[in-house]
């Protein structure tokens, strides 16, 4: 899928009035099939640009174009329906703490099959074998049946990733895949994840924290900072120079270790009851 | 006076004192209102006739004949309550999936677009009024209507309490982590799906106890809509109570605490089994 983005202003729709934009006239395009990675020092607009990316924050200027349509020029059906053609994968994994690995895993299906068709694999799972095999991918394929709150952060990130290789989408959008993982399974997992979208012709725009992984994986790389693309270069033309620009003042990110995902899920909560 | 003294004053101490008086104040003629005087209980006139009452109740009365009878419409009294809550969340679910703002598309971009934000604040508007009516009043419309008997307990049940479980669903659904479901949602899943697959899992327990806890209620409500005719417990207890028969009236409470015991088991029992 191609994505295009231009002149693109956004503010997060809970941003106080008066702050500036998180993306300023922002111009990104990506061919079908592309794997980019997006990094940056916090606060960047890295997460702001996969929701306009997205179709999920409506841009307040410019233009967004998945696979030359403008999304928020479609009727709301028709939206709903393109949506269900690209992937968000937000930081934390969305994933109810009570709900078994395998539902959570085919949860990613839901927009490719219909309603009494995703009823009735709550019953029984309607598709066992591909969520194993997405979980293989990640080395999680023992936890096929496990309940997610038995899950560690990791562990539950990579389940959140497992998710996108049954999504029918082919434009996938990845918040900080590896913020939980440690430095072997984050290389791991990314490389699944790659493979796979290559496999399937997927589109991949991914921010990262890790630069040197994103470094050795993706052929290429845009540096965003307060909302605006410093460079946009293949892999080999990132130089020392331009990431320490990227990271002035920020420099302990550079490098340093990611932020932890808050993946914590929390218990039940306590009910009001009202009765006379 | 030294200057180290006022420090060692606690300084909230002041308002502390004209909030508590301000509180007294404004309770009095409160009570004074609503005739508040304990001492009547306990005017010689009142208490023979408390204490001779409370007296009836030992022992329990425990005739075969009358615990048959007590069987019967306990099993009555139960089956108005379940029955009552059955039809309760035919209205009761739809509305709730409907009112609950978490499965809004349109808000997923930042403001509810203007017609699902109508449709949502009719129903809102229609769960009040049902709920606004007690269901003494539903009872006491549906006597006339269907006649002495359980099914206008089961009607009057079913809406008051489908309004407050509609009411209090959405509140569960809207107040949990959202992440999950909008997650679906910008996926591309449907808003039932998302339901099924995001929220739903995520509130189950919750859900659960709240349906038990009110099904408690239905039970000890469905006593009182016996006194105006609505059948059950409530009916054969009126008929003890007005027959000063204080034996019938404790097998009778003895049956309600065995009852609420029972539901808060099952509650508990499925709180577990769903957290």
């Amino acid at each position: 899928m191609r994505l295009e983005l231009a002149g693109i202003e956004a503010r997060h729709p809970a941003a106080r009035t008066g702050l500036p934009p998180a993306l300023k006239k922002l111009d990104l395009k990506l061919a079908a099939g592309e794997q980019v990675a997006v990094i940056g020092p916090s606060g960047a607009g890295k997460t702001t640009l996969l929701q306009v990316a997205a179709a999920s924050l409506p841009p307040a200027a410019g233009a967004l174009r998945i696979d030359g349509d403008d999304p928020w020029a479609l009727s709301g059906r028709a939206r709903q329906r393109l949506r269900g053609r690209l992937f968000l994968a937000p930081q934390t994994p969305p994933l109810p703490p009570r709900q078994r690995v395998v539902t959570a895993v085919l949860a990613g299906r839901l927009p490719a099959i219909g309603f009494w068709e995703s009823l009735r694999s709550l019953f029984y799972p309607s598709d066992i074998a591909g969520a194993h095999a997405a979980l293989t991918h990640f080395d999680l394929a023992d936890k096929l049946f496990e309940r997610v709150d038995r899950l560690s952060g990791g562990e539950r990130q990579r389940v959140g990733l497992a998710r996108t290789l049954l999504s029918p989408a082919s434009l996938w959008l990845i918040d900080e895949p590896l913020s939980a993982l440690d430095p072997t399974r984050a290389r791991q997992a990314i490389s699944a994840l790659l493979l796979a979208a290559e496999e399937r012709r997927a589109t991949v725009l991914a921010t990262l924290h890790q630069v040197d992984t994103a470094l050795e994986m993706f052929p290429r790389i845009v540096g965003l900072r307060q909302g605006r693309v410093v460079f946009d270069l293949a892999r080999g033309e990132v130089g020392q120079r331009h990431l320490a620009d990227l990271y002035a003042q920020h420099e302990d990110e550079l490098g340093g270790p990611a932020p932890a995902a808050d993946g914590e899920a929390d218990g039940p909560r306590p009910v009001a009851m009202h009765c006379r | 006076m030294s200057l180290a003294a006022p420090a060692l004053r606690d300084p909230a101490w002041l308002p502390r004192l004209f909030w508590l008086s301000a509180g007294l104040v404004v309770l009095w003629p409160l009570l004074v209102l609503t005739e508040f005087r304990p001492a009547v209980l306990w005017a010689p006139e009142n208490r023979e006739p408390t204490l001779n009452f409370l007296a009836a109740f030992v022992p329990p009365a425990h005739g075969s004949e009358f615990l048959w009878l007590v069987a019967r419409e306990t099993w009555r009294t139960v089956a108005i309550a379940t029955a009552g809550i059955a039809l309760a969340l035919l209205i009761a679910i739809p509305a709730a999936l409907v009112t609950t703002r978490m499965l809004s598309i349109s808000a997923l971009a930042g403001r509810m677009a203007a017609l699902p934000f109508v449709v949502r604040q009719l129903l809102r508007w229609l769960l009040i009024v049902l709920r606004s009516v007690p269901e003494l009043i539903w009872a006491l419309v549906f006597v006339r209507v269907v006649g002495l008997g359980a099914t206008a307990g089961v009607l009057a049940i079913a809406l008051t309490y489908g309004g407050m479980l509609g009411k209090v669903y959405g509140e569960i659904l809207e107040s949990g982590e959202g992440q999950v479901t909008v997650a679906l949602l910008r996926n591309g899943a449907g808003r039932l799906q998302a339901f099924f697959y995001g929220l739903l899992p995520q509130n189950a327990a919750e859900l659960t106890s709240y349906t038990v806890y009110r099904w408690e209620c239905a039970i000890r409500s469905s006593v009182v809509l016996g006194f105006v005719g609505a059948g059950g417990l409530g009916q054969l207890m009126d008929g003890s109570m007005k027959m000063f028969a204080g034996g019938e009236v404790a097998t009778m409470l003895l049956v309600f605490i065995a009852l609420v015991a029972l539901a808060d088991r099952v509650s508990a029992w499925l709180r577990l089994q769903l957290g």
